[in-house]
């Protein structure tokens, strides 16, 4: 846990931000975003890294999360206690559902597939035009909070963003390191050996996708009280690419790397595209830039690994 | 004459016209080690992947403690009480040897399902995989990462994971494969060690340690077993000569 | 939903079909021999369009533009090939999917500023405009008809390629053991060079074909390179045969299952919800067919590597 000071001090600068100053509209929005997608990006950490399971779909238990407070929204139902629990349980079912199927390939199988899902769900969220289809849907109000409006306070809300990630990382951390964890980790190294001591892999990988698409739905929920707004692109195949990149310029063997990649990420993102329109074309070759020569990371450079 | 542990029934497996196993029957009697030997091509690891489930045989039974497992679950004969060492050592790399062992005393030691309490904490899981690793003398190596050991570390590790499953059975696929003189007599020396706790199916190219270790051999040629019998009685088998034994490895 | 209207949909979807198969060889290809999951195989196809849509608008002539826009989209891929993915053959899945994805966000941009967002437009060529009769009294667009013979050509010209030439032989031999194919002297960096440009040129081709029919705008690789990825786990990584059932299978049921959703739906529902619902059943049909074929063959229709 010594390792951990970076993205410790980094929560704890989260924290205090809005008191040094940073509490305008437009520092906590970004904020809000970096730690709505950091918990996201954990999630996958902890599948990529975790258990090996290279999903390029995640964004999709984001996008059913998000749905899911869209969907109850129109309905008139906007209490936390039932949207909270429908946005998570919606994502977890999704990826129970869909990694039922996925999680018994593996490699460039898991990858396609996972991706192909997503893309499942991209299409269908297009086509619910109820809910605004292709061009998206707006919250008539963020969820009230057992009655109250206090998802609308900034500070608030920002606080809320940084427990809801502070838990996905500790949930995180803690699973890893359980019985749970150890199986889920020998597996990403050794399925053979893991069979070999009398336990099926297929059970803990879906436990696992299970798990991280709950936290993605958790990191919905909050994405569509960020925004107020709801758009099939929060479920594009680009965003799930978006995502697995942020776990990688973290560092795919640190949990908390994702935590850094998503705060480095979004600021990169921001500031590009308000230097030039076509930032992408900095931006693409930049992502590749990253992949080929920063291994290890953005959470290598700070604590090598050692041996 | 004891109920065996483990029998094979005329077990079958082809690939296209060629019979790999052509109608395999043995027994393992509780408390021997029984080897199996054979040419290269005779079909042993087909056998070895029909007994631990990789293979489905064609035809054929397995029966173990009684109990029928030819359709049973490789992790599912493991919890029976099947162990196998690998030929090629097979260890989780980023794990140290004792959490590799721990690994499998967790797996013996119930619901792998649990999320709250850190494993490497777990004070039984421990003591259980340390206990493993002294037996095959690995317990002073026991916080290095399994990647970094020596290939005879790796192969007793592997013996110590076979262990911590508390086995009734220990399938070991050739052991000594590529050892060296030292290493051979180490490993001949622990394996006399642990015969007298477990029972040992042992599939072996080195005569020297089946003669010196085996109570009874079984000699497998193109996928049949063509004689059974003890050390003795094997060495002195014509059919035995004319087929294998010629090629004295001894 | 009559016969006519079936048929019409039927060699619709048939023709996308062989447009998806040029596409997945290539990425089977690729996957097989080199184990390399390319994820900028889209913007190939993409590049191919365009190419093709600027060489056309250039000399005036449809058939010239496909002359010139084949060897041009040749030499793209190749130069991609060697900034890029030759850096990535020995790198984790991970790593390809980012470093290529980051290929595609700077292709779809450059695009954008090369020919704007706006689609082009590209005309028939007059040797293929208007139809020919199918069924008496039904005239299907020739050159509709004219995509799917070049099609099934390409395709049996790749089969003779690949089953009854030399390069076609080590080409297979690579799919299923490309250590082994190095360690007998040939020279598989060659040969690595030598399916990359292939495959790339093929997906071009698709692109340039695709031109009159689809609109050329920037992302249009994207749709097509999920499609293709959907195509090659059906079919099995790796083989072409495989490549090319899938795909016809995937063409059809995407178009058919577009066209005649919304009328089955119709015996349930109204006619709005019954469009709804239909709509997004068909998006979701393709990925429903690859989830339900994985779930008894989860290495796909004719899988080339055991295990």
């Amino acid at each position: 846990m010594r390792e951990a000071w970076l993205p410790l001090a980094v929560l704890l600068a989260l924290g205090l931000a809005p008191l040094a100053g940073f509490g305008g509209a437009y520092e906590t929005t970004l904020m809000a975003r970096a730690m709505i997608l950091g918990m996201a990006a954990v999630a996958l950490s902890f599948l990529v890294g975790g258990a090996g399971l290279v999903s390029l779909g995640h964004a999709a238990s984001i996008g059913v999360g998000a749905y899911a407070v869209a969907i109850l929204d129109a309905h008139g139902v906007t209490e936390a206690a039932l949207v909270l629990p429908a946005a998570v349980g919606a994502a977890t079912l999704f990826a129970l559902a869909t990694g039922a199927i996925a999680v018994r390939t593996t490699g460039v199988h898991f990858i396609m597939i996972t991706l192909a899902f997503g893309q499942m769900a991209f299409f269908t969220a297009s086509s619910l035009a109820a809910y605004g289809g292709d061009d998206g849907y707006t919250l008539f109000s963020r969820t009230e909070a057992f009655g109250t409006r206090l998802l609308e306070d900034r500070l608030a809300f920002h606080y809320i963003c940084l427990g809801a990630l502070a838990l996905s990382w500790a949930l995180s951390a803690m699973l890893l390191a359980s019985r749970f964890g150890r199986v889920l980790r020998a597996v990403r190294e050794n399925p053979q050996r893991v069979e070999a001591v009398g336990l099926a892999p297929y059970p803990f990988r879906l436990v696992a996708y299970g798990i991280a698409g709950g936290i993605g739905g958790l990191a919905g929920f909050l994405l569509a009280n960020a925004t107020e707004f709801v758009s099939p692109a929060t479920l594009s195949w680009q965003r799930s690419g978006e995502l697995l990149f942020m776990v990688i310029l973290g560092g795919v063997g640190r949990l908390w790397g994702a935590i850094l990649g998503a705060l480095v990420f979004v600021m990169l993102e921001t500031w590009l595209a308000e230097q030039m329109q076509h930032w992408k074309l900095v931006f693409g070759p930049m992502l590749v830039l990253a992949v080929l020569f920063l291994r290890g990371g953005l959470a290598g450079l700070v604590t090598p690994r050692h041996g | 004459m004891a109920e065996p542990l483990l029998r094979l029934d005329a077990l079958r497996k082809h690939y296209g016209g060629l019979a790999v196993t052509d109608g395999v029957s043995l027994d393992v009697l509780p408390g021997e080690i029984h080897a199996v030997i054979g040419p290269n091509g005779a079909g042993k690891t087909t056998l070895i992947h029909e007994i631990t489930g990789l293979v489905a045989p064609d035809s054929g039974r397995i029966v173990f403690a009684g109990q029928d497992i030819t359709r049973l679950s490789i992790p599912r004969r493991v919890r029976a009480g099947l162990a196998r060492s690998f030929q090629i050592t097979s260890v989780v790399p980023g794990f140290t040897a004792l959490e590799n062992v721990a690994l499998a005393a967790q797996a013996r030691a119930g619901c792998s399902f649990r999320f709250l309490r850190p494993a490497a904490s777990e004070a039984a899981l421990n003591e259980a995989a340390v206990a493993a690793l002294a037996e095959v003398g690995l317990a002073d190596r026991a916080a290095i990462p399994a990647g970094a050991l020596s290939h005879g570390e790796k192969r007793a590790l592997e013996l110590a994971i076979a262990l911590a499953t508390r086995p009734r059975l220990l399938l070991l696929d050739e052991p000594l494969a590529g050892a060296g003189p030292e290493e051979t007599e180490r490993l001949i020396a622990l394996l006399t060690r642990l015969k007298s706790a477990y029972t040992i199916l042992l599939v072996e190219h080195d005569m020297q340690a089946v003669f010196a270790l085996a109570d009874r051999v079984s000699v497998l040629v193109y996928g049949r077993v063509i004689a059974t019998g003890t050390v003795e009685a094997i060495r002195t088998n014509p059919e035995v000569r004319a087929a294998y034994l010629g090629e004295d490895e001894a | 939903m009559t016969t006519q209207l079936l048929l019409v949909q039927a060699l619709n979807g048939l023709q996308l079909g062989i447009l998806l198969f040029l596409v997945a060889a290539g990425l089977t290809l690729v996957f097989g021999v080199m184990d390399f999951i390319n994820l900028a195989h889209g913007v190939q196809y993409m590049l191919g369009a365009y190419l093709g849509a600027a060489f056309a608008a250039a000399t005036g002539s449809f058939w010239l533009g496909l002359l010139l826009a084949l060897p041009a989209a040749l030499t793209v891929g190749l130069v991609l090939e060697l900034l890029v993915f030759r850096h990535l053959y020995a790198r984790d899945h991970l790593s390809q999917v980012l470093a290529t994805f980051g290929v595609i966000l700077f292709l779809n941009e450059a695009v954008k500023v090369v020919w704007g967002a706006a689609p082009l437009q590209v005309a028939i060529p007059p040797q293929l405009e208007g139809g020919i009769e199918i069924m008496p009294g039904l005239q299907y667009p020739l050159y509709r008809v004219a995509v799917l013979v070049a099609g099934v050509a390409t395709a049996l010209g790749l089969w003779w390629l690949v089953e009854r030439t030399r390069a076609g032989m080590l080409v297979r031999a690579g799919a299923t053991n490309a250590p082994m194919v190095s360690a007998l002297g040939v020279d598989i960096t060659r040969l690595f060079t030598l399916v990359f440009a292939f495959g790339a040129m093929l997906a071009g081709f698709a692109g340039v074909l695709a031109g009159p029919i689809f609109s050329v705008e920037p992302g249009m690789g994207d749709n097509v390179l999920i499609l293709a990825f959907v195509v090659i786990v059906i079919g099995g990584i790796g083989s072409i045969r495989g490549a090319f059932v899938a795909a016809l299978l995937v063409g059809l049921v995407d178009t058919l299952g577009k066209s005649l959703m919304p009328d089955l739906m119709r015996l349930f529902l109204d006619a709005s919800a019954a469009r709804q619902a239909g709509a997004a059943l068909a998006s979701m049909l393709v990925y429903v067919a690859m989830a339900a074929i994985l779930a008894f063959r989860p290495a796909g229709l004719f899988p080339v590597r055991a295990g």
